[in-house]
């Protein structure tokens, strides 16, 4: 979407991520950094370590060793803020996890009130505001159990959104919905990549990366084994791991349209 | 001979009021010990009395509930109901002063047994009822398909599983009513708490140590009977064989 | 069998101190219990720990052994107190154990996805847990709670042990007074049913006043 990888200041460096459960080490040295407005998508077979990735970024999960940047501040750092950095890292689950005792506009406001301190006005204008972005505004007053995965989905990344984050982390946002519903997520992720917004994602929809992502990385076995804009990986991998992966995941999902 | 650490004389002093006190306390208990766990053995009497009859009646009072029908059913239903909400000691007075206002003697022992067992049994067929009803329908057809009555194939099918089922369920109510049995003292009944009552209203001093003493015994007796029907359940259990609720292994579960 | 009705005056005036002595020592159980349960999921290991011992302790001893220790025992330790606060204290200590663990299960029935979101967004611990956690284990816990009313409606009888003239007190004293135990007790019976009646119904309508469609708790045995 926007220029290529390295002349975008960098909004998330990861340098060298290692993280183990017991004797099994998930993360295995993970380095790589996002640009500011990027899409990067990461692919790769499951239990690889792509969601842990994801928590160790945010700090959810705490890495074994490593460090992470997020703009110029180090957030690895034992003494940093998590809360606070929290606040500015968006972050949408596969299990959508919105608050069930919450309507979409009271999950969608409730961090905004709470923890940037907005007054509940505004944060309910800046509630339906997003809630209009991901097109859901007529849903601001059903509760999470009387939405569709695929409603409840797009209201977390409202939720998310709510808190003008400088990066949003998807960890497979769309593994847990019926295929139908699918569509109108990505569409929405497609929407928030061309506004400039800066996205990790971690899916195996491949015809969301091909058309939406700048970089897409392939991890296997807890490494990163190949990365590069999604033209070079899917014509011309250099891995032979990428390329068998690849050509899995496209007979599994099928060919979609760019 | 010590030093009095008060005046700090050498004269000979007796030990301070608060040192008597404990060890009096401690020697006088250990003398009513012996009545004390004597004391206990009754709680446990009328718990298994109680829990036999409440077993009995409460299985009955499940079945007339599910199979029996809508007059019966209700009947059952109110039995229940009646049973559940009214006190224990109101019961227990009814059961004990009732009959003798009518001419009949009855023991306090078995005043509270029937009393007791009647409101457990109220409790129990709550609790065989579940078990019954969530025994897949499937199963009755499945029992009727193959040409046996009703009452063979509830028999034979259903309260097997049942009874299985219900062990849990069975379990916790036995170690709540544990506890019941000392209310039994309001109708005259010699037992655990009503000899640490005697006890202390001999001597009040004794009356923490004493009461102690009665808690330890309890916690004792919920601790192994837990341990003794846990164990039971461990013995029973048929895997696949649960409630909704409840793991492979029939352990509650509280999650979903 | 001969009922007077000279008997419901008093009887009334019994059910209201049993109604008052209940409230109070609900009150104090779920403000106890819940902050008993908070310490066992969230605590530091000591507190966990001590919650614990306190919640065995309660839970396995006998109502009247925890009233009477009250009463009879701290006396002889320098502390005592009056019928009502006795009375109260131990039901109140009491039903705190059982509504801990009740909420302990309610607090445990919620996702973990709630809490991990919750922190996603900024919130700190004690943020989350007091804007996501507890109000929906708050209403998870209602069906549990409204039992344990219920149930300590028919223990507060106990009371009247320690010469406290509640419903079961003043039946008991006109009861023995003119040795018509079992009239006197079947009126007894009739007012505790009512009041069950009553109470049973009101919980019922507040529980379908608070609901949220999705959140549910499993159903709880008694």
């Amino acid at each position: 979407m926007n220029s290529s990888v390295g002349s975008s200041p960098a909004v998330l460096r990861v340098e060298d991520l290692h993280k183990s459960y017991g004797r099994e080490e998930v993360l295995r040295g993970v380095s790589f950094a996002l640009g500011k407005g990027e899409t990067m998508v990461v692919i790769g077979p499951s239990g690889t370590g792509k969601s842990t990735l994801l928590r160790c970024i945010n700090h959810l999960t705490p890495p074994d060793c490593g460090r992470v940047w997020l703009e110029e501040t180090e957030i690895s750092h034992h003494r940093a803020n998590l809360n606070r950095i929290r606040a500015q890292i968006g972050f949408v689950f596969q299990d959508f996890n919105l608050f069930s005792h919450l309507t979409a506009l009271g999950n969608v406001r409730i961090a905004p009130t709470k923890v940037r301190g907005m007054s509940k006005r505004d944060a309910t204008a800046l509630a339906m505001t997003e809630l209009e972005r991901v097109g859901l505004s007529n849903k601001a007053n059903s509760y999470p159990a009387e939405l569709s995965g695929g409603q409840q989905q797009r209201v977390s990344i409202a939720r998310a959104l709510a808190m003008a984050p400088k990066l949003i982390l998807f960890d497979e946002p769309t593994s847990a919905l019926d295929p139908e519903l699918i569509g109108e997520v990505l569409d929405v992720m497609t929407g928030l990549a061309r506004d400039g917004m800066t996205m990790l994602v971690v899916s195996h929809e491949m015809g969301f990366a091909r058309s939406v992502a700048d970089e897409i990385v392939f991890m296997e076995h807890g490494r990163v084994v190949e990365q590069g804009p999604p033209a070079q990986m899917f014509a011309a991998p250099e891995h032979p791991r990428t390329a068998e992966f690849l050509r899995k995941i496209s007979e599994l999902y099928g060919e979609s349209d760019e | 001979m010590a030093r009095d650490p008060v005046s700090g004389s050498r004269a000979p002093v007796s030990p301070g009021f608060e040192e008597v006190r404990i060890i009096d306390s401690l020697v006088a208990i250990g003398r009513h010990v012996p009545m004390l766990l004597r004391a206990s053995l009754i709680n446990i009497e009328l718990l298994l009395a109680l829990i036999l009859i409440g077993f009995s009646i409460g299985t009955l009072v499940a079945l007339c509930q599910v199979y029996g029908g809508r007059f019966l059913g209700a009947i059952a239903g109110i039995y229940e109901w009646i049973f559940r909400s009214v006190p224990a000691l109101v019961l227990l007075f009814l059961f004990y002063f009732g009959p003798s206002q009518f001419g009949l003697y009855i023991s306090s022992f078995l005043a509270a047994s029937l009393a007791l067992g009647f409101r457990s049994s109220a409790y129990q067929s709550q609790i065989f009822r579940g078990a019954i009803q969530s025994i897949a329908s499937g199963q009755m057809m499945a029992a009727r398909s193959l040409g046996m009555s009703r009452p063979r194939a509830i028999l034979t099918v259903i309260l097997p599983q049942a009874f299985r089922l219900a062990i849990p369920g069975w379990s916790n109510e036995f170690s709540s009513v544990v506890k019941d049995t000392t209310l039994a003292y309001a109708v005259g009944l010699n037992e655990i708490m009503r000899s640490a009552r005697i006890i202390y209203d001999r001597q009040y001093q004794l009356a923490m140590p004493a009461l102690i003493g009665v808690a330890f015994v309890f916690l004792v007796l919920t601790y192994a009977g837990n341990g003794l029907l846990g164990g039971i359940e461990r013995r029973l259990q048929i895997p696949g064989l649960q409630m909704p609720g409840q793991g492979e292994k029939g352990e509650f579960i509280r999650r979903k | 069998m001969t009922f007077d009705w000279r008997w419901v005056t008093p009887l009334a005036q019994g059910l209201l101190l049993t109604i008052e002595i209940t409230t109070t020592c609900i009150a104090i159980g779920i403000a106890l219990g819940v902050l008993l349960s908070l310490g066992r999921v969230y605590g530091h290991r000591i507190v966990r720990v001590l919650c614990a011992i306190y919640i065995q302790f309660f839970r396995g001893t006998p109502l009247l052994v925890q009233l009477s220790i009250v009463y009879f025992g701290l006396p002889t330790w320098g502390i005592r107190l009056s019928q009502f606060t006795s009375a109260v204290l131990a039901l109140g200590l009491n039903t705190a154990a059982y509504q801990a663990e009740y909420f302990r299960g309610a607090i445990q029935a919620i996702r973990g996805g709630q809490m991990l979101a919750a922190r996603s967004l900024g919130m700190s611990a004690p943020q989350a847990i007091r804007h996501v956690i507890l109000p929906q284990a708050f209403r998870l816990v209602i069906p549990a709670w409204s039992n344990e009313l219920i149930l300590m409606i028919k223990y507060s009888s106990i009371v009247f042990s320690i010469a406290l003239y509640d419903l079961m007190g003043v039946g008991k004293k006109i009861a023995s007074r003119e040795f018509r135990y079992f009239e006197v007790f079947l009126v007894v019976a009739l007012f505790y049913l009512a009041l069950v009646f009553i109470v049973s119904q009101a919980l019922r309508a507040l529980e379908r006043r608070v609901r949220i469609p999705g959140l549910g708790a499993p159903g709880e045995a008694r």
